[in-house]
């Protein structure tokens, strides 16, 4: 088990250790759905909620594989176990919050493809983490992601109404200003482990 | 008849290289573009770990196009990926051990990567088996080109080094924020803006000469 503790654990995921911005995970709906605030946001709760259905499925799991000493499995069970949750989730929403799953449409089923979800299942097995620091691991992790995706949505939004040379427009200006942004994190490092 | 599936499949295999390449033009499977490439010889690695996993995955998805059920698909290929991601995952740990420590979570994540469902999904479910190997083996040569460029460029600022060899000397004073994660989006974005520049410049120079394109 990890001896670090559990506020240690979670500002390390949001923060020191971004999942977006330090450890690059997550980039395609990073850069894909951060144009505009109205679906940044949604889609990084929607993300967090997944993270955290994830991790604790992949903490059960784990438990069960090893039992039977079939570790070698691990990758597939873990994003068979995904994928069904967030099909799962899609079907819950859609029962019991329509306005909800209507306001997240398309990016609900493709939180299955994003790399930050298997890496918390993934990481949290690598460091060994016990149940109550796979929590705090994951909502750390979801907490970081939406952030993230908020305060880029936020700058590129301003930048639509300043003036840019045309070459630079389109994704090489959204990398530069992820490079800016996630310098600004660095400085966060020394913040849990 | 001969001729023209030859120069149909070049054609094929060249389309990931450069028209549609991975890295450079689609901007797929950033992930691991930008994570791994602290140095040119992790970036090499996992670019061949990726083609691997690409072209098996490939030529499954294609021999197996008639059989699979439409609605269950996507959840076919996200299996058969992972089966030879875990395969990739053991040579890699068998080979070298510090290679494997070096690139970490990134080789399992190799599985969420789009570029290789969206192959299956775009390419190889639609076209029969050596069409989709040669289609496949381009874009992966084509990602692997990508990271090298990416983990060169950013091992040469940051450590003075390629392929760990020194190249400035003792006085050389390394970039260090280039291997760190800000580097990676500087450099991948100067890369995609150099090459917006080369297209506008043919764009002009298309356009002030006249010839070829109608408006």
């Amino acid at each position: 088990m990890s001896p670090e503790s559990l506020s240690q654990i979670f500002l390390s995921a949001a923060l020191a250790n971004n999942f977006v911005l330090a450890m690059f995970l997550g980039l395609c709906p990073f850069l894909g759905v951060s144009a505009r605030m109205n679906t940044a946001f949604p889609m990084g709760l929607a993300s967090a909620f997944v993270m955290l259905v994830a991790s604790l499925c992949a903490f059960g799991l784990n438990l069960l594989l090893t039992q039977f000493h079939l570790e070698f499995l691990r990758l597939i069970a873990y994003i068979v176990v995904i994928a069904s949750a967030v099909q799962l989730v899609e079907m819950i929403l859609k029962k019991h919050s329509p306005a909800l799953f209507r306001a997240l449409g398309i990016y609900l089923p493709l939180i299955t493809t994003n790399c930050a979800v298997l890496g918390v299942a993934l990481f949290q097995t690598a460091r060994e983490y016990s149940f109550l620091q796979s929590l705090s691991f994951s909502l750390g992790a979801g907490a970081g992601f939406t952030l993230a995706l908020v305060l880029m949505a936020s700058m590129r939004e301003r930048l639509q109404l300043s003036e840019v040379p045309g070459v630079v427009q389109g994704t090489a200006l959204s990398l530069m200003l992820a490079g800016l942004l996630s310098m600004a994190f660095m400085g966060f490092a020394g913040l849990g482990a | 008849m001969k001729d023209l599936s030859q120069a149909k499949n070049f054609d094929e295999f060249l389309e990931g290289i450069w028209r549609q390449n991975p890295v450079f033009v689609m901007v797929l499977g950033m992930c691991p573009a930008l994570a791994v490439t602290v140095s040119a010889v992790n970036a090499l690695a996992m670019g061949f770990a990726t083609t691997f996993v690409l072209v098996c995955s490939c030529l499954l998805v294609s021999l197996m196009r008639k059989l699979v059920p439409k609605e269950v698909r996507i959840a076919t290929y996200i299996v058969i990926i992972a089966t030879f991601v875990t395969v990739v995952d053991y040579i890699i740990q068998a080979v070298s051990l510090e290679l494997y420590e070096a690139l970490g979570a990134f080789i399992q994540l190799i599985v969420v990567n789009c570029i290789i469902l969206g192959r299956a999904e775009a390419h190889a479910s639609k076209h029969p088996p050596l069409t989709a190997i040669t289609n496949a083996l381009g874009m992966g040569i084509g990602f692997t080109i990508g990271l090298f460029a990416l983990g060169g460029v950013r091992e040469i600022l940051g450590a003075g080094k390629f392929f760990g060899v020194s190249l400035f000397g003792a006085n050389f004073q390394p970039w260090v924020v280039m291997v760190l994660p800000p580097g990676g989006f500087f450099v991948l974005g100067a890369w995609l803006l150099l090459f917006a520049v080369i297209r506008r410049r043919k764009e002009v120079r298309l356009s002030t000469s006249g010839g070829g394109h109608v408006a």
